[in-house]
């Protein structure tokens, strides 16, 4: 299996705050990898750094064998990557198909774009919705409308952000089965804190916990991992 | 009939009753429609950066300033015809845009209004530096026998009100299709989240680059198009007066709407040109209207109509 | 005159206007400070406070220095409680949002304006100073016995300029004092440190919001009505002090006090210098491009601790 995504030294501090110290971190093509740790670890300021959201105080950003590290973020989306947010990011003024289309745009020419964009709304159900302003979807339906703007890219890597958060858990069974669909085409990293999701989905995890890679392996391995059970339920005094 | 047919039929509709216009309106009103249509024009290219792409101005004074001293100055001083002229004017617009767009896009939200609004005042207060050239506040007149274009006497009404209704219909023939096509949503979504549109691979610096090139450039044009119709080039249009006027027009016609600035014109136009029969200070309409629309009626006339029920008025 | 001399008289005319504009500076900068809000109606305030003390000179009559006392007092008072007022009506119904407070200002602005110009019309009017002694100031030069005085013709300032500096300088210690010292002054700073918990904590952030955004409009009317004696009253003499409190305030950091208070003094001693050499519009386009240049590359001014 090849790497398709690696990061090398990768550190960030803030202003004399240290968020993310030293990651090493690479990941297969193919793979379904969870990012996990406690609130505050990091994650979400490592995977910034990964689509170019943010720059790296040092180290180095490889995709798909490039150096990344100075490629704005807009051109490392076009190189490959796709990026879901948590929810406040959908355009919610504006139809969910034309959501869909503004992702769906850049990647292919203009007489493909409706096809497409039936097609990744029918494949995560909310083709119905279609007409509808996006903001007045249910958050479940948002945040599906969220992943078929990622889909429709035809990403090499899909990065997901905290995707299942806030949803019932029929809808977390639902986006199981969606995300096993989805990693047939595509490497997926997700930043998860639902670990039934991270158990059934994952390939592979790892666990960022002060901004340090903790721990990485099986789901299993994690699992039975004591410094990763430390971490989250912490070691009395410094909880 | 299909959305897309509803469109061309209303403003193509627009645009003929207006051709149509020039055969009945009597000479007063026929000069001030002349006048409208261009000023319409400065608010349509006003408009796709405010209403569109969600970038508040308050600096175009420079770009149409820019126009209609690039067209005036061209004419008195280095003995230019008209057509290369208002060329001259054209560029010029689009050249100070771009340079303005370089710096203000640095900023955001309040600071951009501030800087263009202090970029615009420079280019007020060069005018009036540069008097002798400019003739400052006084201006200076572009004589009739300097405005004939390709045989045809501009200081002729009639003439007069087909160029103003030629520069009218491509301005908003223009912003038709350009909000229309992937380019102008992709504005629309700038405005709405720009993050966002950046995190699904667009360049979104170069988008607001190229549309405040687009925007100061239509506006140049409708100044230098007033300069050379109406035979007059002067420091006010370059003052704040003529920043605000834009956004006043296009608040109260509609923003985000490719008829609100033609809307807006025309409304505020007559509203100021009544009030100035009864008071000097007829510039207090225009401050109760800003206030009244930022507090009732952010959206604007074809804004209400749009969101009460005609949702495909683009 | 020579240049030393000039130079001095030209300090010390710019020390007069550096006064005047720290006080209307001030008022801009701790409406920025704690409202967020970009004021562009503050130069009419200036205006009224300056109409407003014509009007009271005018109809008071008797020696000029009670009209004026009794225009220092009402001015800002009066102004005040406008500026209160639109605070409550317009200000608080938009949500005090950046954007839509720097429109509704534009539009309170051009009534203001013209309103003025309908009642007060458009003459310029001046308004007796309450003393005006003029003061002959001494110039050195090296003569045959050393370090000689002599008394250029020309040189001098009037008792009056030098209270204007006096007063505001005692003005913004005042402001100064209330910031730090009082209760007033703490709930300010706290609603301008962190909106959000101020409510939590039972602030009444809209009546102290009402009260700062009165308190902006006041200080500029104070210093109109300190100004007009030297200046005349005039409908459009707003423009300017606008203007130049913005490049004040945006040169010495949003929402920072003393740098407000430091750059009008370089401000206002630099504009009296600089306009000796070159004309004003030319220092004043430099100006304007400088505020331009300043927000694009050093949004936080000389002493702000936030981007703008």
């Amino acid at each position: 299996m090849s790497v398709l995504l690696e990061t090398r030294g990768l550190s960030k501090n803030f202003d004399g705050l240290q968020a993310v110290t030293d990651v090493n971190f690479a990941l297969s093509e193919g793979e379904v990898r969870a990012l996990i740790g406690p609130n505050g670890a990091g994650k979400t300021t490592l995977v910034s750094m990964i689509s170019g959201r943010i720059t790296p105080s040092s180290g180095s950003v490889h995709f798909d064998g490039r150096d990344v590290t100075a490629l704005p973020a807009h051109k490392r989306i076009m190189a490959g990557m796709a990026y879901t947010f948590q929810i406040t990011s959908v355009f919610s003024r504006l139809p969910a198909r034309e959501n869909v289309a503004l992702a769906a745009r850049r990647r292919m020419p203009a007489s493909k774009v409706a096809g497409a964009v039936d097609a990744a709304m029918d494949r995560v159900g909310i083709l119905d919705r279609a007409d509808e302003e996006a903001g007045n979807l249910s958050y479940g339906h948002q945040r599906l409308l969220e992943i078929a703007m990622g889909l429709v890219q035809r990403p090499r890597l899909l990065i997901l952000d905290e995707p299942t958060q806030g949803l019932a858990d029929g809808e977390i069974g639902g986006f199981k089965t969606l995300v096993r669909d989805l990693a047939k085409e595509a490497t997926i990293l997700l930043i998860e804190h639902n670990m039934s999701v991270v158990m059934e989905v994952a390939d592979r995890v790892s666990v960022l916990n002060f901004g340090e890679m903790l721990a990485e392996g099986t789901p299993k391995e994690i699992h039975a991992n004591q410094a990763v059970q430390a971490a989250y339920l912490g070691t009395g005094a410094d909880a | 009939m299909s959305v897309s047919a509803r469109i061309l039929v209303l403003h193509l509709g627009l645009l003929a009753l207006l051709f149509v216009l020039q055969f009945v309106l009597p000479p007063y009103h026929h000069g001030n429609i002349a006048r409208i249509m261009v000023l319409a024009s400065y608010a349509i290219g006003y408009n796709i950066l405010f209403g569109y792409t969600g970038l508040l101005s308050l600096g175009h004074a420079l770009f149409f300033a820019a126009g209609m001293y690039g067209m005036g100055l061209t004419i008195q001083h280095a003995g230019f015809a008209p057509a290369p002229a208002i060329l001259v004017g054209i560029l010029a617009g689009a050249a100070v845009s771009a340079a303005l767009a370089l710096l203000a896009l640095r900023t955001i939200g309040v600071a951009f209004m501030i800087v263009t609004l202090m970029f615009a005042q420079a280019g007020y207060l060069t005018v009036l530096y540069f008097g002798e050239y400019t003739r400052g506040d006084e201006g200076f007149v572009i004589q009739a026998a300097q405005r004939i274009v390709w045989g045809i006497d501009l200081s002729d009404a009639t003439n007069r009100y087909f160029a103003a209704w030629a520069l009218f219909a491509v301005s908003l023939i223009i912003c038709l299709q350009v909000v229309r096509a992937p380019f102008g949503r992709t504005l629309v979504a700038i405005r709405e989240n720009e993050e966002r549109v950046r995190m699904l691979g667009y360049d979104t610096f170069a988008h607001k680059l190229s549309a405040m090139v687009l925007s100061g450039t239509i506006a140049a044009a409708a100044g230098a198009f007033y300069g050379l119709l109406f035979g007059y080039a002067g420091a006010s249009f370059a003052s704040v007066q003529y920043s605000i006027l834009p956004l006043l027009w296009v608040l109260l016609g509609g923003a985000g709407t490719v008829l609100g600035p033609f809307v807006g014109t025309v409304f505020m136009f007559y509203l100021i040109d009544l009030s100035s029969g009864i008071t000097t200070a007829h510039m207090l309409i225009a401050g109760v209207a800003l206030v009244a629309l930022t507090l009732f009626a952010p959206q604007g006339l074809v804004g209400e109509i749009k969101r009460r029920g005609a949702k495909w008025l683009p | 005159m020579e240049l030393g001399p000039y130079i001095l008289l030209a300090t010390l005319e710019g020390a007069v206007t550096a006064a005047v504009l720290a006080l209307t500076a001030v008022g801009l900068s701790l409406v920025f400070g704690v409202m967020r809000v970009v004021n562009i109606a503050h130069g009419e305030f200036f205006m009224l406070g300056a109409v407003i003390a014509w009007y009271v000179a005018h109809y008071m009559g008797g020696h000029p220095a009670l009209g004026f006392v009794a225009a220092l007092v009402l001015a800002p008072l009066l102004v005040g409680g406008l500026a209160v007022a639109a605070d409550m009506t317009i200000l608080k119904r938009i949500e005090y949002d950046p954007e839509r407070t720097i429109v509704a200002t534009i539009g309170l602005l051009y009534i203001i304006q013209q309103l003025t110009l309908m009642t007060y019309g458009p003459e310029a009017r001046p308004v007796e100073p309450p003393f005006n002694e003029r003061i002959a100031l001494p110039w050195f030069e090296f003569g045959d016995d050393g370090l000689e005085f002599y008394y250029p013709w020309g040189l001098s300032t009037t008792s009056y300029k030098l209270a204007v500096i006096g007063a505001a300088a005692a003005v913004l210690a005042g402001v100064w004092a209330m910031m730090t010292r009082t209760k007033v002054g703490l709930l300010m700073r706290a609603t301008q440190a962190d909106r959000e918990m101020a409510l939590a904590f039972g602030i009444p952030v809209e009546r102290v919001y009402a009260i700062v955004f009165g308190i902006g409009a006041g200080l500029a009317a104070l210093a109109a009505v300190l100004i007009v004696p030297i200046q005349q009253a005039h409908y459009l003499m707003g423009a300017d002090p606008l203007l130049l409190s913005f490049i004040v305030v945006i040169i010495g950091g949003l929402g920072s006090l003393p740098g407000t208070v430091v750059a009008a003094i370089i401000i206002g001693l630099s504009d009296g210098i600089i306009s000796v050499f070159f004309s004003p519009t030319l220092a004043k386009i430099l100006a304007t491009l400088l505020v331009g240049l300043v927000l694009v590359f050093r949004p936080q001014g000389l002493f702000g601790t936030r981007a703008a």
